[in-house]
């Protein structure tokens, strides 16, 4: 009984706080284009984000690192270090290029063939090439360093510095992201509270009125909390309905653009968790927006 | 039903509002409270509602000491009492029916049949049942004042709170209202009514209050200022 009289005063207020947000359509529309609006560029920029992580995951495979091994290596001791290091879980593929194999491709490459030719021994050692499963500087800088104590090892070469660089300003501008999402959900958070606070200024005599009634605190507070997290779910749905226009309109320039580099790249969308995370932000924007407003101005409506 | 034992109040302007008052109102009783502008009459009618707080002495109302009231226990005290005003304060947008079914809503009722089957009730006895649906500022004054009764009652309190419930009727209407006063009485509601109108409340032959710059005068049940 009880539980269903609480659960009666929330629909209660939820129903007259929507009613509330639609007497006064204009200015209601107006603060949910506004969030919307802030939403829906860190969203963009999010999923542009996941687009070019997706893009450049497809050039791993030119960067690699090269294992050069000390001149006096036996064949035998390659093939067992070849052997324990597959198992190494930073590693996807190993390759050993043997001495010959090496002077044969330069033989080939270079042109030098006759110069080559007048050396008594191959100079070239075993070279070891690795590919790691990942490109993050971390796992590569951990598995340079493995590499590196290897008693064989005479030194590593990385084959991925640009990866590297790549991977590092991906980093940047995810931080960036966060950054600007953090920044702009402040302003949805002051757009909220304020929206919430010249609502709760424009009926101040309900709100008298009804604490004359014998309204407790909950009563008054509720179809305000209820209207700021309308607010943030409507904002929500509307930067998602942004977003999706916009790479709707994006899709075909940028397909055309990656045919011209022969790429069958294609623009990726707003993915599940990407639209979960925008949504339930946005909700909780709404909300904590008009608490703030609701704690700070509700209170000092007393009736005198 | 309501006992004020010296009870002092000045505000933060260093006015006092109330000297030293002390008056007894029994369960069911109804009694007059009169005197001039400034005596002090709304300041009482605040520590009963506890709007204000007395800066000392003692309010009792329904058996419950204000003085240790706490802030979260203020509405529950409201819930008991009817209050009527002189400027009605009426919900400018909601219609009368909502305006009367509010206290239901805020106590907690839900039900649609029973607030529709109280609202009717209430709106019934102070004679405005089929003005369900219009606005507040449709009704002419005499009217939006028992808009106001009907929603002080319409909860079935304990006690009614009359503000100058007259203040702007004319003599006829006034005389209405008073008389549904006596009606509510009848049942069992104590009631309090502020007016300054001493014609008027002089033909009731109730007990009368009599305020004077914060001091109760000659009152049969009170005693004296000192």
């Amino acid at each position: 009984m009880r539980l269903k009289n609480y659960l009666l005063n929330h629909a209660y207020a939820l129903v007259y706080s929507l009613g509330q947000i639609t007497r006064t359509p204009l200015s209601s529309m107006m603060t949910v284009m506004v969030i919307g609006i802030t939403l829906a560029l860190p969203t963009v920029l999010y999923v542009a984000l996941q687009n070019t992580q997706q893009l450049t995951a497809g050039l791993d495979n030119v960067a690699q690192m090269s294992l050069f091994l000390k001149k006096d290596t036996h064949e035998q001791s390659v093939t067992d270090l070849a052997g324990q290091l597959r198992r190494n879980p930073d590693i996807a593929t190993l390759e050993v290029i043997t001495p010959e194999q090496a002077i044969e491709e330069f033989r080939h490459s270079s042109g030098f063939a006759d110069a080559l030719r007048a050396l008594e021994e191959n100079p070239l050692p075993f070279v070891l090439v690795i590919k790691p499963v990942t490109f993050h500087p971390d796992t590569v800088a951990r598995l340079q360093a493995t590499l590196q104590e290897l008693p064989e090892a005479d030194f590593v070469q990385l084959d991925m510095q640009w990866v590297q660089r790549l991977y590092a300003a991906l980093g940047v501008v995810e931080r960036g992201v966060v950054i600007l999402a953090g920044l702009l959900g402040l302003g949805v958070l002051l757009i909220v509270g304020n929206t919430i606070r010249l609502g709760i200024h424009s009926n101040r005599d309900e709100i008298t009125i009804t604490k004359l009634m014998g309204a407790t605190d909950a009563f008054v507070r509720r179809p305000f909390l209820y209207a700021g997290t309308w607010y943030g779910v409507l904002g929500g749905l509307l930067a998602w309905l942004l977003v999706s226009a916009a790479l709707a309109l994006l899709a075909e320039p940028v397909q055309h653009l990656s045919t011209l580099y022969g790429s069958r790249f294609a623009l990726g969308g707003l993915d599940g968790s990407g639209t979960l995370l925008l949504l339930l932000a946005a909700t909780l924007l709404g909300l904590l927006g008009s608490w703030l407003a609701v704690g700070r101005y509700l209170r000092a409506v007393e009736p005198v | 039903m309501i006992q004020f034992t010296n009870v002092i109040k000045r505000y933060a302007s260093g006015q006092e509002a109330l000297s030293n008052v002390s008056f007894d109102i029994a369960k069911g009783d109804m009694v007059f409270l009169t005197g001039h502008s400034g005596a002090g009459k709304s300041t009482l009618l605040k520590l009963i509602a506890c709007i204000e707080r007395p800066t000392s002495g003692q309010v009792v109302v329904n058996g419950r000491n204000l003085a240790h009231i706490k802030r979260a226990q203020v509405p529950a005290l409201r819930r008991q009492i009817g209050m009527i005003f002189q400027d009605h304060k009426l919900i400018a947008e909601r219609t009368v029916f909502d305006n009367v079914a509010l206290p239901l809503v805020i106590a907690g009722l839900h039900n649609p049949v029973e607030t529709a089957r109280r609202v009717r009730a209430a709106l019934d006895k102070v004679g405005l049942l089929g003005k369900e649906k219009q606005l507040p500022v449709m009704l002419s004054s005499g009217e939006q004042q028992r808009v106001g009764i009907a929603r002080a009652v319409v909860n079935k309190p304990a006690l009614l709170l009359a503000d100058e419930p007259t203040g702007n009727l004319d003599p006829d209407l006034a005389a209405e209202v008073m008389g549904l006063f006596e009606q509510f009485n009848r049942v069992g509601v104590t009631v309090l009514i502020v007016s300054h109108n001493l014609g008027l409340i002089s033909r009731f032959q109730r007990r009368i209050l009599n305020l004077e710059k914060g001091c109760l005068l000659s009152p049969t049940e009170a005693l004296p200022c000192v």
